[in-house]
């Protein structure tokens, strides 16, 4: 897996901006005590979209990175599966973008879910090898050990201020 | 009606072949308001009835059968009758009409129309024509629900069909798997057994179709739909398990081999199962199976580690020996009691001569759990085990086997008292009682105290058995607890002797008062004649002796024997010159206030404490007061702070329980006593001079001093008394409030006005005396000499006036919260934040009548914490901290639920040294309260969770792995707002120490 470097000419200097989704609003029966909540899909978008992407001061979803009609979760049977879409077919970040997401499945979802996070098909040139990464949980956490890693998804999960 | 005719035919069609549910209920609503009739919607439904399509056909008696779910009360018996008929017809229809077909037969089942002989008819033609244990989980459950609604209502038809309904149904129910149906199943099993269906034949098949499933082996699914527990199955089937001794011949032998299982579960339900059945069986039930039953009891008694699995072994072999007890003997019966209770003895008996073993105690319990089930088992099994526990006991000479052996004897004499007086003839007890008391007496004068406790207690029982100790015995007794209480110099022996005492005074108050209390007063008295000087021995001697006159005075007669000797032992310390006296003193006040807790309920003993007391404590005090400083006579002891303070809590214990009547009559000597001098009421009442307390003049300082015991009166009396010249003594103690130059007496005058303000009835009374204390203090607050004093009166009386709801109280706290910025009375004002909130010892608290509102500590959080951070934010750097502190009483003191939703958190955070000294129990308690039943205390508690991660990272550290640990159950929180706020938490929390932060 590879990081971005310092001082390296961006790769897409000048992206197309989507605009945001607003907040969820808050039904009654979200706020009713008693009534069940399950997990649905705008709950599993809400938890990404506002990853910050490793390049620009822009969110995922500014980007277009991610969209909700590519999440797909079932409350009942524990999975998500999420597509995500680089800006360019050859961007290099692609790796690192699927990296935070799936880490922050990992921290933000019960333990029950199996979770897949893949490229949506079609979109990039090394789909395959990107995915299989991905998919290798020994990988990920080996990625996770190194520091100078970790430090960027973590610049990538730390609340915009 | 040709219209509706078509209407209904069309609404038929849409159901049958439009597959359109909805118009079920649209049928039933015309049925029931008249549109068309039964018969109608039968002719309707006529062409799809008659198709040759079972799906066809089973849609068409689907949508007849909603519709009776919905209309079976408006049935005619003659229409329920047709489609009795057509139903049963129909079970012989495709399978797949058969759900339906049922639904259809659950809803006749509910008529009350229904003629006789229907339902037996149903019965049958269910019985011969489905196959149950074939049919999906809720079909079953409908073919339940038909005999459950015939057997409410047709209980005699069923009768009628005789052990063919009991046969019936065990075909019905054999291979149920479904916990659902099997909970209805076995209530049905329940019903016919104990309503008297005839089980003819089948009692076996009966019980082998309920009983494979024991012991139930049932776990619910992990998010559990139906909430069926496994407890649940347990209760249900030991419910028909043990409804009739007609199983007992096949459960037994079940019940013996599951608790040779070795699964704890497996174990604990037979044993449980067993003792549930010994409430209904008989000797003849158990016979055959004793031998088995009480080897597998002794066998888990003797083996288990398990404390349940021993006290249920435990119980079930009570609930045994009671059952043998309780059984009508025939003539010629063997006694089955008596062998069974001989086996016991024979394996037990021996264990208890070596008392190193470790089988005594299991043995000992046995014998003990047989021995408590009945009197005659107990006086079978004592009648042998006594004598042999004392024998053993002479046999041994070693202190820690003795304590044994006599700890097994007090079981036994424990167990005595169950059964209340010893009976003369049959006793064991009584023909050994020269035995067990010299074996009682010995322990008591071991040198082990372990061996002196147990002996203690056991002689607590026997004094608690009724006619069995002799007078002369009792005298022994009461020398031993004298010789313990006084001379033993373990303190454990001691106290438990003067326990005992306490619990047998009210048994025998005549020895006690008669032996124990005179040799105590003698005690007292003769240790001033060879006194040496300070010495240490004599000191505590002293203080035994006061501590066993209180603790020994829990009957009236002997209250009356006490209290004089307290007194005067008093009387003689206030002449004596002893360095120690003040401690002398608060020793008797503490026996004296004890004494006064044991009386209180008695309203008799109550009065005379109250008046043998008060006066006497009051004339003491004066005595001192009015005494010139020179006087060398008497001492000044008792006019120290400590003594003064010791005394409070006696009289206010005296007043608080009496009657508003008489309390008005003690009330009328004691206020002018302190008013106008008027000591004529007190015991000894020549002073050396007038005592006015309330008058001006430098040398009456020592008699200002006792408005604290003016205090400990008139604030404890009940509401409704009425206090003489109550205007008078208010203005009396609000200008000695403010005016004193020693604060014990200011605060105490501040004390006593605060809590009459506090019972004073409303009105233009009480706003004058206020005002009146409004405009004396804000003077005093604001400069001069006593500024001190008159803070504590603002206290107080902002106290009084927040528990009462006072309107005036706001207006007081925001006085309060003013001087907070105030650099010399600012401390002090903030730990007067802590007088507010916590409950003072000696005034205004529920236990002296104050008026005391609920939730006043609520309300005042509410109304003054948003002050309190407000004013936090304004202050300058050298005040702050008093803001911080007065903060932290006020919610030192609020119950933990309100703290939590209403933390106000970013004020906390701007003092991240003071967190971090707290982050132990902060992370603690907000990870608790995560999963607190309410849900805006999750969310709160989750938020708190959050904001201490902007702590410095060296305090978080060490928490982050726990606390990440602990946030990852709420990331499945039921509630979404819940989820998000934990993953909020426990993202940042990830992020701490974390590179890239």
């Amino acid at each position: 897996m590879v990081g971005p470097g310092g001082g390296v000419p961006l790769e897409n200097a000048n992206p197309l901006i989507y605009r945001r989704s607003g907040e969820r609003p808050v039904t009654a029966r979200e706020e009713d005590d008693e009534l069940p909540d399950s997990i649905d899909d705008r709950e599993i978008f809400d938890l990404i979209r506002s990853i910050n992407d490793p390049e620009h001061p822009l969110t995922l979803e500014e980007l277009n990175v991610v969209e909700q009609v590519r999440v797909k979760v079932n409350d009942a049977e524990s999975t998500v599966a999420v597509e995500f879409t680089p800006t360019i077919p050859h961007c290099s970040m692609a790796t690192l973008i699927g990296l935070s997401i799936k880490v922050k499945l990992i921290r933000s979802l019960p333990e029950r879910f199996k979770m897949d996070v893949h490229i949506t098909p079609g979109t990039h040139a090394s789909e395959h090898a990107v995915n299989k990464q991905l998919a290798d949980k020994e990988r990920v956490a080996a990625a996770l050990e190194n520091s100078h890693l970790l430090e960027v998804v973590n610049q990538c999960l730390s609340a915009r201020s | 009606m040709a219209e509706g005719a078509e209407a209904l035919a069309a609404s038929v069609r849409d159901f049958v072949s439009g597959q359109q549910d909805g118009r079920a209920a649209e049928l039933a609503a015309g049925l029931k308001d008249g549109s068309w009739t039964i018969l109608q919607l039968v002719e309707a439904l006529g062409f799809c009835l008659e198709n040759t399509d079972p799906r066809t056909r089973g849609r068409g008696i689907q949508l007849l059968s909603q519709v009776l779910l919905e209309c079976h009360s408006l049935l005619q018996e003659k229409e329920v009758l047709h489609l009795v008929l057509f139903y049963e017809n129909r079970l012989q229809d495709h399978h797949l009409v058969i759900p339906s077909v049922l639904q259809g037969l659950r809803a006749l089942s509910l008529c009350e129309v229904l003629a006789p002989g229907l339902a037996v008819s149903v019965l049958k033609a269910i019985f011969q024509e489905v196959h149950v244990q074939s049919l999906l989980q809720q079909d079953r459950y409908t073919v339940y629900s038909i005999i459950t609604n015939f057997m409410a209502s047709r209980e005699e038809e069923l009768k009628g069909l005789g052990a063919d309904f009991t046969f019936g149904f065990i075909q019905v129910m054999d291979g149920e798997k479904d916990p659902r149906n099997l909970m209805v199943a076995f209530q049905i099993v329940r019903d016919l057994i104990v309503k008297n269906y005839a089980l003819g034949p089948f009692v076996e098949e009966l019980f082998e179709v309920t009983s494979c499933y024991f012991p139930i082996d049932f776990t619910p699914p992990p998010n559990d739909p139906h909430g069926i527990q496994r407890e649940d199955l347990i209760l249900s089937l030991r419910a028909v398990l043990a409804s009739t001794p007609q199983f007992a011949e096949f459960l037994l032998p079940l019940l013996i081999e599951k608790m040779d299982s070795d699964l704890q579960s497996a174990k604990l339900d037979s044993l449980q199962t067993l003792t549930a059945c010994c409430a209904i069986y008989g000797q003849k039930e158990l016979q055959e199976f004793l031998p088995s039953l009480w080897s597998s009891l002794r066998r888990e008694v003797f083996q288990t580690a398990s404390e349940k699995v021993e006290a249920e072994c435990l119980s079930a072999l009570h609930a045994l020996s009671a059952c043998l007890s309780r059984s009508v003997l025939s003539s010629d019966a063997e006694d089955l009691l008596d062998s069974f209770l001989s086996s016991i003895l024979q394996d037990c008996r021996h264990h208890l001569c070596e008392p190193d073993m470790k089988l005594v105690w299991p043995s000992a319990k046995l014998l003990q759990a047989a021995a408590s089930a009945s009197l005659r088992t107990y006086h079978r099994l004592t009648h042998s085990i006594l004598p042999l526990l004392l024998e053993q006991y002479n046999k041994h000479s070693q202190s820690s086997q003795r304590r044994t052996i006599l700890e097994m004897l007090l079981g036994f004499l424990e167990l005595q008292q169950k059964w209340g007086r010893v009976e003369e003839d049959e006793s064991a007890l009584l023909s050994l009682q020269e035995t067990i008391c010299s074996v009682v007496f010995s322990a008591l004068t071991d040198p082990n105290v372990q061996l002196q406790l147990v002996g203690i207690r056991a002689l607590t029982v026997l004094g608690s058995l009724q006619g069995f100790l002799s007078p002369s015995d009792l005298e022994l007794v009461v020398d031993h607890l004298v010789r313990l209480a006084l001379h033993e110099e373990d303190s454990q022996s001691s106290e438990a002797a003067m326990e005992a005492a306490g619990s047998l005074a009210p048994v025998y108050p005549e020895v006690f008062s008669g032996r124990m209390v005179p040799r105590l007063g003698e005690e007292l008295q003769s240790e001033r004649e060879e006194e040496e000087e300070g010495s240490r021995d004599l000191r505590s001697l002293r203080q035994r002796c006061l501590q066993a006159l209180a603790a020994v005075s829990t009957h009236t007669s002997i209250v009356r024997e006490t209290v004089p000797v307290l007194l005067q032992h008093l009387r003689k310390v206030q002449k004596g010159s002893e360095a120690g006296n003040a401690q002398n003193v608060i020793s008797a006040c503490r026996s004296l206030h004890r004494v006064a807790l044991q009386c209180q309920q008695d309203a008799e003993g109550c009065w005379y404490y109250h008046r043998a007391v008060v006066p006497c404590l009051l004339a003491m005090a004066v005595q001192a007061a009015t005494q010139e400083s020179s006087h060398p006579l008497v001492s000044k002891a008792l006019l120290e702070e400590e003594v003064l303070t010791a005394m409070v809590p006696v009289i206010s214990a005296a007043t608080t329980h009496l009657s508003p009547e008489l309390a008005a009559q003690s009330v009328s000597h004691v206020v002018p006593l302190f008013l106008d001098g008027e000591v004529s009421f007190l015991p000894q009442n020549s002073f050396p001079c007038s005592f006015q307390p309330f008058e001006d003049g430098e040398c009456l300082e020592p008699q200002r001093r006792l408005v604290s015991l003016l205090m400990a009166f008139v604030c404890s009396l009940p509401r409704n008394v009425v206090i003489p010249q109550q205007e008078r003594l208010l203005r009396e103690l609000l200008a000695l409030s403010c005016s004193c130059n020693c604060p014990f007496t200011a605060t105490a005058a501040s004390k006593c006005f605060a809590g009459l303000v506090n019972k004073h009835p409303a009105g233009q009374q009480l706003d004058e005396i206020l005002q009146l204390a409004v405009n004396r203090m804000e003077p005093g607050l604001a400069e001069g000499p006593h500024r001190t004093q008159a803070l504590t009166l603002l206290l107080w009386v902002t106290k009084a006036l927040v528990l009462r709801y006072h309107p005036l109280s706001s207006h007081l706290t925001d006085k309060l919260l003013g001087l907070l910025s105030d650099t010399e009375l600012g401390p002090t004002a903030a730990d007067g934040f802590s007088l507010l909130m916590a409950e003072s010892p000696d005034v205004l608290h529920k236990g002296c009548h104050a008026d005391v509102r609920i939730m006043f500590r609520q309300r005042f959080f509410t109304d003054n914490v948003p002050k309190l951070v407000q004013g936090f934010h304004g202050a300058g750097a050298d005040v702050k901290a008093n803001y911080l502190k007065s903060l932290s009483h006020v919610l030192n003191h609020l119950p933990k639920p309100v703290l939590v939703t209403e933390l106000p958190t970013p004020l906390l955070l701007e003092a991240p040294q003071i967190m971090s000294l707290h982050i132990d129990t902060l992370v603690t308690k907000f990870l608790s309260l995560t999963s607190s039943p309410t849900m805006a205390v999750r969310i709160a508690a989750l938020r708190c969770a959050h904001a201490l991660t902007s702590l410095p990272t060296t305090v978080l550290l060490p928490y982050k792995a726990r606390v990440i640990r602990a946030l990852a159950k709420p990331l499945d929180d039921k509630k979404r707002l819940v989820r998000k706020e934990a993953v909020a938490a426990r993202g940042e929390w990830f992020l701490v120490g974390s590179p890239g932060r």
